[in-house]
């Protein structure tokens, strides 16, 4: 797997918070997805969240993300705390994400998928935009050289005008990866963006990954099961189980922890 | 006071038929999620089948009694409206299976305009009497306690009990057979269904021909009151609302809602009629259930859509 | 071996997006405009123009509007015929209200007011979606149908409850007869046209394609489901509103609210399907489908029934339309769901690589 940096470096360590989970708590109906989970962010660090399934780890970035709502808790974002946002906010705030289940646009192809990650950038109101003249027609042009830029970095030229439910499963993952780029967040949540994929895939999307952190210098938030790719990445991991927090820390330290060891292996009776 | 019960009453009887044409709807969304738009054309050509198979029959086979006719007819007709699920089921909705709703919508759209078509090219286009001993004068009720009494409809009355009457046969079938054991297994999950060996082909050609027998009765019943007329195909736009009221996949939701429409509807033309220049029947169903589904989306007892990514 | 990409090049971004690349594409579009604006006239005969031609233009402009709202944002609307009605009503009421009114701006302000229905009526689809969406759209349908019906005031207080329209000009230039009539209607489908393909390929279009395809994602990258949705029906409602302005003044010249009942709600909707959802070439395909085959059944079948010596009658004729359409819509549905626009995309690639069979 990818080498990197080492992750407790003075300039990893000592960078401030750019994310902080408070107490949150959601619960449907009668489960409780997430019970009082804390923890935070700093700036430029790789964060992995990782535990058993149904740890309730994409619901914990979907309250991130203000798609779900906590009945209990709140996010503070650079400084700014707030119990309840929309996922608009959200974005604007500069946070963006992929998906588990990709949640690609089908009906689009790659460069339309990957440009309306560019929607919050794109100011032409309806009038111009049917004239399609002046600011409108420059916008277009704009937005699609830095999408281009994103197809290029990904690697997917071959692939721009293709519909994206034709694409093979792994391309199609690159392709949610981009329209997250294309809102050029500081914070990136990626849900599992390795899973199904081979070793070839993985290793691609893990060189992504870091580029996209160092290069970009953008924050990452990791979902994700492969627990190679997890110790060799991420500078600090949280672990879940039935939602509920019970490992925080560095990839070395919550190896080491006997109940992170347990949940994932089971105990014995 | 008089005058309130008797729209009251008029309405929740109209109300008990418009159910009637709402559970077809429910009963085929119920069981394969799709909403058949050709409810109404089904009523249509039920009826128009055993208005002509009365009058045929007799003509045919020379003799005399109606109320033979008419069970032959009622035979007959059921019959056909099992050859018309069958043909349905083989035709249309075996080849259009993973398709989105909107398709299955215009596929049953397209339905509703063929079943038009071809009811009146068979069975012709006239209007057409079904006698099947309704009786048709009015009766009073309460005279004692209101002057004059208050004005029902016997056979407005006699319908809406065949009506409920069928609507508890239909929900005990539902609850207490195997089939309708295995339609509403069907209803949850296709795929679920089919593992455990439910064929599901054989169940669609079943449920859609227990529509069409509830669309026989419901064609009967209006048929009686109207007449057999292309007009009766409309019926269908008049129990939407019913359904969506009360949410696509319940029976007693479409009860309620039947109910519900048909009182409102009835109120609403005589007490709030007047004042906008009348004729409001035709969109107060509508826009009462406009209203209800802004604050419940899945009308009144269907079940919450829930979206998760 | 004609219609090949080689060597067309595209230098900039601005070409890359342009509305047909391949330059095959772009003779082939003004050859049928030039088509269109001088060869028809030559060729038509006045039925030609009154019977179809000039129905098709119209109807292919309302099919570009609801196929904004069901094709491009994905909301199902059953109630297009009312928002038509709106149009036509309004734009009635400005022209005979207001003295010297242009005929051209009568028709706009008619969208305007359709718009403003179509904001409405689409209030509900923030909260509620797919069938129960369509169902609640049937309530402008006859809401509107029983509005124009029963308050006197829209049409004027007209004692038979129809409504009529004499005298357009534009510019002072007479538009009666059939080619006037023909010149006006395509001047505005042209650029209705033009101006519904340039938004659905700007950002509108995608944030419209957004909400369609997965409403949740579309919210995550920033999309307001509000601001999505009711620009698609407010978008929708005014060139549908237009359209029915164009029916009721130019078409039809004398109407009543019948013109607009259900039924034009649903031949909409079965052009959009079956033209393509989410095409503005297939709202013209579906147009033409749907305008063509009842003249070409009341033509093909009396003849077919002369071969076998049997009389079709008028009614026969009427009712074998129904079950034509009828079985064509459902042929229609499991042959192609996409519709004509992703049969003619298949034949243009089949043309791509003629004469090699890959």
């Amino acid at each position: 797997m990818a080498e990197h940096s080492n992750p407790s470096t003075p300039e990893r360590g000592g960078n401030k918070v750019i994310l902080d989970v408070n107490n949150i708590s959601l619960s449907f109906g009668g489960v409780k997805a997430l019970t009082d989970i804390s923890f935070n962010v700093r700036e430029h660090e790789i964060r992995a969240i990782i535990g058993p399934n149904g740890a309730g780890k994409s619901s914990m970035l979907n309250c991130i993300n203000g798609v779900y709502t906590p009945q209990q808790g709140s996010i503070t974002f650079r400084g700014q705390t707030f119990s309840h946002m929309s996922p608009r906010q959200v974005a604007e705030m500069g946070v963006a994400r992929t998906f588990q289940n990709l949640a690609l646009f089908k009906g689009m192809n790659v460069i339309d998928n990957i440009m309306s990650g560019r929607n919050l950038k794109m100011k032409s109101n309806l009038f111009l935009q049917a004239l399609r003249i002046g600011p409108a027609a420059r916008e277009e042009a704009e937005h699609r050289e830095f999408v281009e830029h994103i197809i290029d970095f990904l690697e997917i030229q071959a692939f721009r005008k293709t519909p994206v439910g034709r694409l093979p499963y792994g391309l199609q993952k690159r392709v949610d990866l981009g329209r997250a780029l294309a809102m050029e967040p500081s914070v990136l949540l990626l849900d599992e963006p390795m899973a199904g994929m081979n070793v070839e895939e993985k290793q691609d999307m893990c060189r992504f990954v870091l580029e996209v952190n160092e290069e970009f210098a953008t924050t990452i938030v990791l979902i994700e099961h492969d627990m190679s790719v997890v110790m060799d990445i991420s500078d600090r991991v949280v672990v879940l189980d039935y939602g509920k927090k019970i490992g925080d820390g560095t990839p070395d330290e919550v190896r080491q922890n006997p109940e992170v060891i347990s949940a994932y292996l089971g105990t014995s009776h | 006071m008089g005058p309130f019960l008797e729209t009251l009453i008029g309405g929740l009887m109209s109300g008990m038929l418009y159910s009637l044409v709402a559970l077809g709807f429910v009963l085929i969304f119920k069981a394969s999620g799709v909403f058949n738009f050709a409810q109404g054309a089904m009523v249509l050509f039920a009826a128009l089948a055993m208005a002509r198979f009365a009058e045929w029959f007799p003509a045919l086979l020379g003799f005399d009694n109606k109320v033979l006719a008419n069970v032959l007819a009622f035979v007959a007709a059921m019959a056909v409206m099992v050859a018309v699920a069958w043909l349905i089921e083989r035709l249309v909705l075996s080849k259009l299976v993973n398709q989105e709703g909107i398709t299955l919508l215009m596929a049953t759209l397209g339905v509703t305009y063929f079943l038009d078509g071809f009811g009146q090219t068979l069975f012709g286009s006239e209007i057409y009497k079904i006698d099947i001993g309704l009786p048709k004068d009015p009766m009073f009720l309460f005279d004692k306690v209101f002057e004059g009494g208050l004005l029902v409809n016997k056979e407005d009355l006699y319908a809406a009990v065949i009506a409920a009457a069928l609507v508890i046969a239909l929900s005990a079938f539902f609850q207490y057979t195997s089939t309708g054991r295995a339609l509403r297994a069907v209803a949850d999950d296709h795929q679920a269904a089919q593992s455990i060996g439910i064929p599901l082909n054989r169940i669609w050609v079943i449920v859609w021909a227990v529509a069409g027998f509830v669309a026989l009765v419901a064609g009967m019943i209006w048929g009686s009151k109207l007449g057999v007329q292309f007009s009766l195909s409309l019926v269908a736009l008049k129990a939407l609302p019913v359904v969506i009221l009360g949410g696509l996949t319940s029976v007693p939701g479409a009860i309620i809602g039947g109910l519900v429409i048909g009182v409102g509807e009835k109120l609403s033309e005589v007490f709030i009629g007047p004042m906008l220049g009348g004729g409001i029947e035709i969109w107060f169903g509508y826009v009462l259930v406009l209203f209800v589904l802004l604050v419940r989306p899945q009308g009144l007892f269907g079940e919450k859509i829930i979206d998760r990514v | 071996m004609l219609y090949r990409e080689n060597g067309q090049f595209k230098t900039s971004y601005a070409a890359d997006q342009q509305i047909f690349p391949i330059a095959q594409d772009r003779i082939g579009i003004l050859l049928l405009v030039a088509f269109a604006i001088i060869g028809v006239p030559l060729l038509a005969d006045e039925y030609l123009f009154r019977a179809i031609l000039i129905p098709f233009l119209i109807l292919s402009l309302a099919a570009i509007g609801l196929n904004i709202l069901v094709g491009y944002c994905g909301q199902i609307s059953l109630g297009t015929g009312a928002f038509m009605a709106v149009g036509a009503y309004a734009a009635y009421n400005f022209f005979v209200r207001v003295d010297g009114m242009p005929v051209i701006v009568a028709i706009l302000l008619g969208g305007v007011c359709s718009t403003l229905a179509g904001v409405v009526f689409g209030i509900p689809s923030l909260r509620i979606k797919g069938l129960y969406l369509a169902v609640a759209t049937l309530a402008a349908q006859f809401f509107f149908d029983w509005a124009f019906l029963r308050i006197n005031w829209f049409t004027n207080n007209s004692s038979s409850g129809t409504v009529s329209v004499a005298d357009l000009s534009l510019f002072g230039i007479k538009i009666d007869g059939p080619l006037g009539k023909y010149y006006f209607c395509l001047g505005f489908v042209l650029v209705f046209a033009l101006l519904a393909k340039n938004l659905v390929r700007g950002h509108i279009g995608r944030e419209w394609m957004a909400m369609r395809d997965m409403d949740v994602a579309a919210s995550v990258i920033g999309i307001r489901p509000v601001y999505a949705k009711l620009s698609a029906f407010a978008v929708s409602s005014f060139i549908v509103g237009v359209a029915g302005a164009l029916w009721g003044f130019v078409h039809l010249g004398s109407w009543e609210p019948a013109a607009f009942n259900i039924d034009r709600s649903f031949q909409l909707l079965f052009m959009v399907i079956i033209g393509g959802l989410g095409s503005i070439m297939g709202s013209f395909f579906g147009a033409a489908f749907i305008s063509v085959l009842p003249i070409f059944l009341s033509l093909v079948l009396p003849a077919l029934g002369n071969v076998f010596g049997v009389t079709i009658g008028t009614a026969l004729i009427a009712h074998t339309e129904l079950m034509v359409f009828g079985g064509l819509i459902v042929f229609f549905l499991i042959v192609e769901p996409h519709g004509l626009a992703r049969l003619w995309s298949i034949g243009k690639e089949k043309m791509r690589l003629w004469p090699f069979p890959h």
